[in-house]
């Protein structure tokens, strides 16, 4: 049987970098709802994340925790998908980056609940609930601002094909993966045609892949930036209490 | 001292005095989280289901069943999490969910909405937001008194 660390490393970093993502709209979102919705969705990444860690270090079996693999490991030790990493840039990039994650990330979530190791069942079941709320209120935003005005319209395609290009990664297959990824691609692909083509969106037709996420070869730029934030506090006070 | 061991009966109506964290007028039994009770030797072993996987309530939840069973005399608790089956809305009982309407927090429903407002009770009612003050709710709003409330997602 595949040794599941890398895989739960896999899950875990796309939950955190996205989590941690989501969270540095807390208290700037453009309204009240939005920010409580992006709060919601935040602590929701980060209780998974804590799940998919924790088992993690558990199966890495060196005396390290969840918090350990997330505040004390370095960008080359990360194994999130590219699109996770991405900036916020503004309200309408946040959730096309949102959607396109949400749509991919309810299809693994389904396929893991089968899964043959119980406890990644048992956080998949768990995880896919609260996803289905997050694909639910991603996709609406994403119809409302893209079948919205002249200006929303503009931004949301121009969020598509700047993010398209890292669609592609989620879909690759390798020997770490516990389930077949690529095969979960016609889901993904009608589902997204339903809903941006509801949001009058164009989908781009250049199927050019960037990668390096997953497999730890290279990372975007952004990410360092984002780990240094997010990592700050508990190098510089090592096992600091709350 | 010898001390005879409550029974499992008595374990679950003092668990049903201790409130949720958050919506203190339920306690933690009728939301559902509570999922076994057992001793193991003098051991008293506590099954608990999170809600929601990042609920911040979680670790005070864990905290008030341990102080609630040390003050009535169990020394020795262990709370053991279980995540499958997921927690379910459906878990809630009835006296919770009659409680929650009385508090102004519309119960959960299966068609996936508030059947009507907590405070006038008319039908007409608006979902805000799918997320609110915590993770368990939702805002909706009542078109007939305007009033917004929450409700009680159903998961």
């Amino acid at each position: 049987m595949t040794d599941p660390l890398q895989f739960l490393l896999r899950m875990g970093d796309n939950s955190l970098v996205l989590g941690h993502r989501v969270s540095e709209w807390c208290g700037v979102a453009p309204v009240l709802e939005e920010d409580i919705a992006l709060a919601n969705t935040a602590l929701d990444l980060i209780g998974q994340t804590q799940l998919w860690l924790g088992l993690a270090a558990e199966c890495e079996d060196k005396g390290r925790d969840a918090d350990a693999l997330a505040f004390r490991r370095d960008v080359w030790d990360f194994r999130n998908l590219l699109l996770v990493e991405q900036p916020n840039r503004d309200f309408g990039h946040t959730m096309m980056r949102q959607f396109l994650f949400d749509a991919w990330h309810s299809l693994v979530l389904a396929a893991l609940k089968s899964s043959d190791n119980s406890e990644i069942a048992a956080i998949a079941e768990k995880s896919l609930k609260e996803v289905t709320y997050h694909l639910e209120r991603s996709s609406d935003t994403v119809i409302a601002l893209g079948d919205g005005t002249e200006e929303s319209y503009m931004r949301m395609q121009a969020s598509l094909d700047r993010l398209w290009p890292y669609v592609g990664e989620m879909f690759l297959t390798d020997e770490h993966d516990l389930i077949d990824v690529a095969a979960l691609y016609p889901a993904f692909d009608e589902l997204t045609n339903d809903v941006l083509g509801t949001a009058t969106l164009s989908i781009p037709t250049d199927n050019f892949t960037h990668k390096g996420g997953k497999t730890g070869a290279r990372h975007t730029e952004h990410l360092g930036h984002m780990i240094a934030t997010m990592q700050f506090l508990p190098r510089a006070y090592p096992d600091a209490k709350w | 001292m010898v001390m005879t061991k409550p029974t499992i009966d008595q374990v679950w109506e003092w668990l049903d005095a201790v409130p949720d964290p958050e919506i203190p007028v339920i306690s933690l039994v009728d939301l559902g989280i509570i999922r076994g009770v057992a001793w193991l030797n003098d051991m008293l072993e506590v099954t608990v289901t999170p809600t929601y996987s990042g609920c911040p309530a979680t670790r005070i939840i864990n905290l008030d069943i341990e102080t609630a069973l040390n003050d009535h005399g169990i020394k020795k608790v262990t709370l053991k999490r279980q995540l499958s089956p997921a927690w379910t809305t459906d878990w809630l009982s009835e006296k919770g969910k009659a409680k929650l309407e009385n508090y102004g927090i519309a119960p959960p429903q299966t068609a996936g909405g508030p059947a009507q407002c907590p405070r006038c009770k008319s039908a007409q009612v608006e979902k805000i937001s799918q997320f609110g003050s915590t993770p368990c709710k939702a805002q909706w709003r009542c078109t007939d008194c305007l009033e917004p409330f929450d409700y009680f997602k159903c998961i």
